[in-house]
């Protein structure tokens, strides 16, 4: 066997890499996930652009580019080295720009830009560490600092408009008729760019779920408390209080639901967590809806429910495999 | 007869690469001009040296004896004199003793004990005493005294024995070759090993990615009262607790044993040892190994005696096409990095396993994003990046109160986040810390 072994290669020791198992790590990296979530935002953001225009993707354009340019230039100013590529900040930018309205001037969006990653991520210490969804603080804030700007909404460019403005002004003189219903589904109303097609969000949504991005229960808790709540106010006064299905297909819902409060940064982490959170959002949301003084409460909501982020997480720590009670346990 | 097993929570689905060597049989590896056998082979206590520089030993001869009750003897794998007992690499780089032993190429047996032809009229205590004497442990790779798992406490009732065929690992195949293989041994070693539990049967847990084995295991069991159970595949199937559960639906408590809730697990390697103990008269000098990985010419299924070099082995793989990352004992998931070639087979050695440049990189961990797949994975229900964050922080008691201790280093965690976070070896810290009683107070 010796004379037969002339051309045998081993390895070289001295190049081996010694490290902890497990030598092998699933494929999807941070990017991978972020990627993933922009590309189930593109069916909202191809229906804004449908309804919206160009005007829409500049404002899509415009928050994405501030996004990235205010987290490059923090990194800079603070010496570490550049994120960008880790797609957190170009998911942030496209939803702000969800969150804005196609009319909104080319400032806002970079102040909004500006407000969601170094007020809204950076200072806490940037990606994973941020307690509150980034892009619902800059929404807040310019909603606060520029009511009016932040409360005009556009009209779409298809179709009629039966409605100007669902959230600005909740149309409670306005039966819930069929065509409200449709147009709300497809999207031929009133709103910021991610507030128009449901239709279009809830594709999204669904690839979220099918690719395992989010846990499912934050949406089914949150919209199922929104519907619930607010059908049996409906009940109780179709006059005075909207249908449920205007509130889950209306506002910022629905983007809310799917892509806002199932940030892995700043909602719990155990599935028991997820419907506490999705139940806290869908009431919180309700209240100011139905008795409070905006008529648009899922920024609200989500931001108070992230606030209880850490409080739930301590709340839902699960019993290990094997667990038994300390008392029984003594043998 | 075949009820469904219960589905563990969590677990992942790595690929399993066995594709590389399932197809291979199991070749005898050719006698070598020396080994260097490892003396401490086994949890517990180290054995105790019997031979000196210069002694004749023959094929089985008892080179050290059994240090405690928790430890087994050692035998030679070859005929031969023993050229010195020195210090070599061992595999978790710390250098450990050894028993080099030069061949002499008659490879003479000269078993220290006679075969139990009659096996299902011997005393159960007998049958035992073969078990510790053959110097068999668990084999799937945590090397304990199996005689240890047959001597449960009289005020603990058995009542099951799983013999696990799992091999839930990626890239192994030497249990399955030997299922395949050698059924009837691991059979009957199965039914020697339920005769000593006092139980009239047991089960044999087997993943579903290796129907022949499953077949030939089936065709086997026939006249003997065992059961062969498929399991679905989800890494980790053949952790100890994960399989109690998929076929009984008991769960260890944390902390306690697998006896303590009347169930003894041995591995199928370890149960086809026993057989040969038992009914050959021949003690555990040798094993099934896989040797495979991408950049090796011949992947393949080999019986090494113990104390065969790493290098031998990979020489008889055909050699490499290409310098690889890494080189392995054991599989991908919970293998133990290497970085000598020099370190030889022990009875643990399921795999020896090269990973290419391009399957491997390497990776600076990133912030925790707290997506969560590290909760949906872990198969112990506890909350990895929670406690990596209590461990960061050096909050032993904290991750200690989140359960840490109950984590059983499968890897699933690290092996699922996609921050590239150093869950496993954290935990593996804070555990060792916890036992030291190294708390510091936060």
């Amino acid at each position: 066997m010796s004379d037969e072994t002339p051309k045998i290669n081993l390895p070289d020791p001295t190049q081996l890499v010694v490290s902890n198992s497990p030598h092998m790590r699933d494929k999807p990296t941070i990017n991978v996930i972020m990627f993933w979530v922009v590309g189930a935002m593109l069916p909202g953001c191809i229906a804004a652009v449908l309804f919206f225009g160009l005007a829409a993707l500049k404002v899509l354009l415009i928050s994405t580019l501030s996004c990235v340019i205010a987290e490059e230039a923090w990194n800079k100013a603070m010496k570490r080295p550049s994120t960008w590529r880790d797609g957190s900040a170009i998911l942030s930018g496209i939803l702000l720009g969800m969150n804005l309205n196609a009319g909104a001037p080319w400032w806002i969006c970079m102040l909004g830009g500006i407000l969601a990653m170094i007020l809204g991520k950076q200072l806490y210490g940037g990606l994973g560490f941020n307690p509150f969804n980034p892009v619902l603080v800059a929404r807040v804030g310019l909603l606060i600092g520029f009511p009016g700007i932040m409360t005009t909404w556009d009209k779409p460019d298809l179709g009629n408009m039966a409605i100007d403005g669902i959230t600005a002004a909740t149309p409670l003189g306005l039966a819930p008729g069929e065509t409200l219903l449709q147009d709300m589904l497809l999207g031929n109303v009133g709103g910021c760019l991610g507030e128009t097609s449901a239709l279009a969000l809830i594709v999204g949504g669904a690839i979220l779920i099918w690719k395992k991005l989010i846990k499912w229960e934050v949406p089914l808790a949150f919209v199922g408390t929104v519907f619930m709540i607010t059908g049996a106010m409906h009940l109780v006064n179709p006059e005075a209080y909207h249908s449920p299905f205007v509130h889950v297909l209306s506002g910022g819902l629905l983007l809310g639901a799917f892509f806002m409060a199932t940030d892995m940064v700043t909602s719990p982490m155990t599935h028991k967590g997820a419907w506490i959170f999705g139940f806290g959002c869908g009431l919180i949301t309700s209240l100011i809806r139905l008795w409070g003084s905006y008529p648009e409460g899922v920024s609200f909501a989500i931001l108070f429910m992230n606030a209880l982020t850490p409080l739930i997480d301590r709340g839902t720590i699960r019993k290990p495999f094997g667990f038994v009670a300390p008392a029984k346990g003594e043998a | 007869m075949s009820d469904k097993p219960r589905k563990f929570k969590g677990g992942v689905h790595p690929n399993d690469s066995k594709a590389l060597s399932a197809h291979k049989p199991i070749q005898e590896a050719p006698l070598l001009d020396s080994y260097k056998v490892i003396m401490h082979q086994n949890i517990g206590a180290p054995p105790e040296l019997l031979v000196k520089k210069g002694d004749e030993v023959k094929k089985g001869t008892l080179l050290a004896k059994a240090g405690g009750f928790v430890s087994v003897p050692l035998h030679s794998p070859t005929s031969g004199t023993i050229k010195m007992i020195d210090k070599v690499p061992g595999p978790t780089g710390i250098s450990v003793p050894c028993i080099e032993i030069a061949a002499d190429g008659e490879d003479e047996w000269d078993s220290p004990f006679e075969p139990i032809t009659d096996w299902k009229t011997t005393d159960p205590v007998e049958l035992r005493q073969r078990v510790w004497d053959a110097g068999v442990v668990g084999m799937g790779g945590a090397a304990f005294p199996s005689h240890v798992k047959l001597s449960p406490p009289d005020d603990k009732k058995i009542d099951m024995l799983i013999l696990n065929g799992a091999e839930c690992e990626p890239y192994l195949t030497a249990d399955h070759r030997l299922m395949l293989e050698n059924a009837k041994e691991v059979v009957i070693g199965g039914s020697i090993l339920a005769r000593i539990l006092g139980l009239e049967s047991c089960v044999i847990g087997v993943e579903n990615n290796k129907p022949d084995a499953v077949e030939m295991l089936k065709k086997a069991a026939a006249n003997h009262s065992v059961h062969v159970q498929d399991l679905p595949v989800n890494y980790p199937q053949g952790a100890e607790k994960q399989l109690i559960y998929a076929i009984t639906g008991r769960e260890v408590p944390v902390g306690a044993l697998p006896m303590d809730i009347g169930c003894v697990v041995q591995n199928v390697a370890s149960a086809a040892a026993v057989y040969e103990a038992v009914v050959n008269g021949r003690p555990s000098i040798d094993r099934i190994t896989t040797v495979t990985g991408k950049p090796l010419v011949d992947p393949g299924n080999w019986k090494f005696r113990i104390g065969t070099p790493i290098s031998k082995a990979l020489e008889l793989a055909g050699g490499i096409t290409e310098q690889p990352a890494k080189l392995l004992l054991g599989g991908p998931m919970m293998g133990i990095a290497q970085s000598s070639l020099d370190v030889t087979t022990m009875k643990n050695t399921s795999g020896i396993l090269l990973i290419a440049q391009d399957e491997v990189s390497q990776y600076t961990s990133e912030p925790c994003i707290r997506c969560g797949r590290c909760v949906d994975c872990c198969p112990m229900q506890i909350l990895p990046a929670t406690i990596s964050q209590a461990v960061e922080n050096h909050r032993f008691d904290w991750a200690e109160q989140l359960n840490v201790m109950a984590c059983i280093e499968c890897g699933s965690c690290s092996y699922s986040c996609p921050s590239h976070r150093p869950l496993n070896q954290q935990f593996k810290r804070a555990k060792v810390e916890i036992r030291a009683g190294l708390r510091k107070k936060g």
